[in-house]
């Protein structure tokens, strides 16, 4: 309330005359519950780190975590949309598992003999058909759950097995593989990867386009006489994304290829083996690029579009969307259609990774991707929740279930680590919100 | 809305006669039947309001007078009767339709989205686009600004989500809504319930100006004593009929209370389908 009565100070800066980490977190501006989630990842991190003799914060294991993380955060993003409209989507590991079956079996089975064997549009029109069917059973779910009135909860717990069971269908039980090669890259690999030089690319352009964000950002609030963040919170801000930016690219390059594949792709390629040996990094591998390329768009969409604005006031308060003339109906069609996209997406993703399409691939995804949507930050009461949320709640949770491994415990601790994990997490956010209110 | 202004500026009408007969009336309900599960919520009620009028809807809780006024702005679909919006048959069947004919609503629980912003709700369903099909927020905030500091001048927080502002500040969110796009009929259901008698009082104001601007104002209140004084008309509702109609100048409050609570017409009223008989 002490806010109300202060008189405005356009264009004062903010955090003036407070010392210590609240004037810091007040003059950057900085959401404190997403600084604690990544707190609480870097703790994780640093665990295992120690606990496994060192192996967790090496390049590769770092690497295969960005990758393992990409399918789930890719549908965590659609998640977040659903959960804001006070619904939920038990069916997306199921969406996962047919429409990855339909993607294999398209490029394995039906194009070829449409297209010829290797065309070189065999993948994208695989991956579109997997797209339309994902957004397809969306549509449908939605239609069911907005329009007819069934709860989500039901509709999508029936999709969990109806669309399971129609995975099987498709080839009765039968696992489809190898899949096309260009398909491949989407799941990442030694080639489905950026390489060094582009990886450096990548992270120039995104440095450039915070700084461009920070700036034009200063230049709107200075328009309109909004108070202004001071200068060194801002320069704060920008080294620390900087560092965070170009951090990454650099551990994500210094995880080479191995000797073996390096010798064979240079003999293949007619390169020159300098002294000491050839060197390749992998980079930013495909599915991480996809990953991160959803995350911004999906941010784009919930921020900067009217549909994300009424998905958000639907969540808010269902009955004054309706009241204010938004048609609500169509809007949560649309956002289960967009997550049986996503799905869809996350099916390619996996299936490519695993150069393979089997019976039971996505079982249970639909529980991470929730658990990465609500330890990121969506409340599942509806109106709240962020697209980089649950994208770092994915990380969180691959994190730990990759974390397990490399210690070797065993799948059944594994589980009951997680599930507790997930329980405290939510209970903690829920502490924090109450203090927060 | 600044045409109807200057027109009003140039005839210099004053207060009471702003009331235009001249032409149909704004809005003309006749015959509204509705009912949920065999209760008729609303019998057969017929209500009108001309331009420039205030308009009063009295009646205990559950007298049907909310329900009747849902059906004019859509939120409810009637099961009978005709609307009639400036003599010409409206189809109202959703907010939508309702809005398109320039009915604008306050609701008694105001319908916010809790979690935006100011801004963000009095454009929610009409907002303002950038050339590029992405919301134009800092249009938006700016016309904001504008039309809560005509409303509430101390207004500042542009910024929070609505559910950190005061029981106060909401209402004046929920009435820049409201007036915010040239409504020509403008619903107030229980507008001064929430509120303290400085803002009560800012309510009132706004009435009459928004009367002088040729607004038609349906008030639509369980307490007499906080419309009467507003109002050119009070029309009583009682289980779901119209009890009767008068106009302020030639009813008492206990009189009106009489019809309210006893459905008891006064001489000076005209009698509905829902007056008391003897």
């Amino acid at each position: 309330m002490s806010q109300a009565l202060e008189p405005a100070r356009p264009a004062a800066a903010r955090g003036a005359g407070e010392g210590g980490l609240k004037g810091l977190v007040r003059a950057t501006e900085i959401d404190t519950r997403m600084l604690g989630m990544v707190g609480a990842l870097l703790v994780i991190w640093l665990v295992f780190h120690v606990a496994s003799g060192g192996v967790f914060l090496t390049p590769r294991n770092l690497w295969n975590l960005t990758v393992q993380t990409a399918s789930i955060s890719v549908m965590a993003t659609g998640m977040v949309l659903v959960i804001v409209t006070r619904n939920i989507d038990l069916s997306v590991g199921s969406i996962l598992g047919f429409s990855g079956m339909v993607m294999a079996v398209m490029q394995t089975a039906v194009l070829p003999n449409l297209l010829g064997f290797g065309s070189p549009v065999l993948w994208i029109a695989a991956l579109l058909a997997g797209l339309a069917v994902g957004v397809a059973i969306g549509g449908l779910q939605g239609y069911v759950i907005a329009y007819l009135g069934v709860p989500s909860f039901i509709v999508t717990l029936g999709g969990l097995l109806v669309w399971r069971g129609a995975a099987w269908w498709v080839t009765q039980g039968r696992t489809v593989a190898p899949l096309d090669d260009t398909f491949r890259l989407l799941g990442g690999g030694a080639e489905g990867a950026l390489g060094s030089f582009w990886t450096w690319v990548l992270a120039g352009l995104a440095c450039l386009a915070f700084a461009a964000g920070l700036l034009s950002q200063r230049r709107r609030r200075l328009r309109y006489g909004f108070p202004l963040r001071p200068v060194w919170a801002e320069t704060l801000i920008g080294v620390v994304v900087f560092a965070a930016i170009l951090g990454a690219a650099a551990v994500l390059n210094a995880y080479e290829w191995p000797a073996a594949i390096t010798r064979r792709y240079a003999e293949a390629n007619d390169i020159a083996v300098p002294e000491g040996g050839l060197r390749i990094g992998y980079g930013v591998a495909v599915p991480v690029l996809v990953a991160i390329l959803v995350g911004i768009v999906m941010t784009f969409v919930a921020k900067r579009t009217r549909f994300g604005r009424y998905v958000f006031a639907i969540g808010g308060n269902p009955e004054a969307a309706e009241l204010a003339g938004i048609n609500t109906r169509l809007v949560l069609t649309k956002v289960f259609m967009l997550m049986g996209g996503l799905a869809a997406l996350g099916a390619a993703i996996s299936t490519a990774r695993l150069n393979a399409a089997t019976n039971a691939l996505g079982t249970l995804d639909e529980l991470y991707v929730i658990a990465a949507a609500v330890i990121g930050g969506t409340s599942l009461a509806g109106g709240a929740g962020t697209i980089v949320g649950a994208m770092i709640g994915a990380l969180v949770m691959q994190s730990l279930q990759s974390g397990m491994v490399l210690l070797g415990i065993d799948s059944p601790m594994q589980s009951i680590v997680v599930g507790i994990v997930l329980v405290i997490a939510v209970w903690i956010d829920t502490v924090y919100r109450r203090r927060a209110a | 809305m600044s045409t109807t202004l200057d027109a009003i500026a140039d005839h210099g009408r004053g207060f009471s006669d702003a009331i235009d007969r001249s032409g149909p009336p704004l809005v003309d309900m006749r015959d509204i039947s509705i009912s949920f599960g065999g209760i008729h919520a609303v019998e057969t009620a017929s209500v009108n309001l001309w331009p420039g009028e205030v308009v009063a809807l009295l009646g205990h809780n559950g007298a049907g007078k909310s329900t009747l006024i849902k059906i004019l702005s859509g939120a409810y679909k009637r099961d009978s009767g005709e609307i009639f919006v400036r003599g010409e048959p409206a189809r109202i069947d959703n907010p939508r339709d309702a809005k398109a004919a320039g009915i604008e609503t306050i609701y008694q629980t105001l319908a916010l989205a809790d979690n935006v912003d100011a801004a963000a709700n009095l454009f929610l369903g009409r907002e303002i686009m950038t050339p590029f099909g992405t919301l134009d927020d800092a249009a938006m905030e700016a016309q904001a600004r504008k039309v809560m500091g005509r409303l509430n001048p101390n207004f500042r927080r542009f910024k929070e989500p609505v559910k950190a502002l005061s029981g106060g500040q909401r209402q004046s969110v929920a009435i820049a809504r409201a007036i915010l796009f040239d409504a020509k009929i403008l619903i107030m259901d229980e507008p001064t319930a929430a509120l303290g008698p400085q803002e009560t009082r800012q309510v009132g104001d706004l009435v009459k100006e928004l009367k002088r601007e040729g607004i038609g104002i349906f008030l639509i209140s369980h307490d007499i004593h906080d419309v009467f004084d507003l109002a050119d008309r009070v029309i009583v509702m009682k289980n779901g009929q119209v009890v009767g109609e008068a106009l302020t100048s030639d009813v008492t409050k206990d009189e009106v209370l009489g019809m309210i609570i006893l459905g008891k017409c006064p001489p000076g009223a005209k009698p509905g389908p829902g007056a008391a008989r003897g």
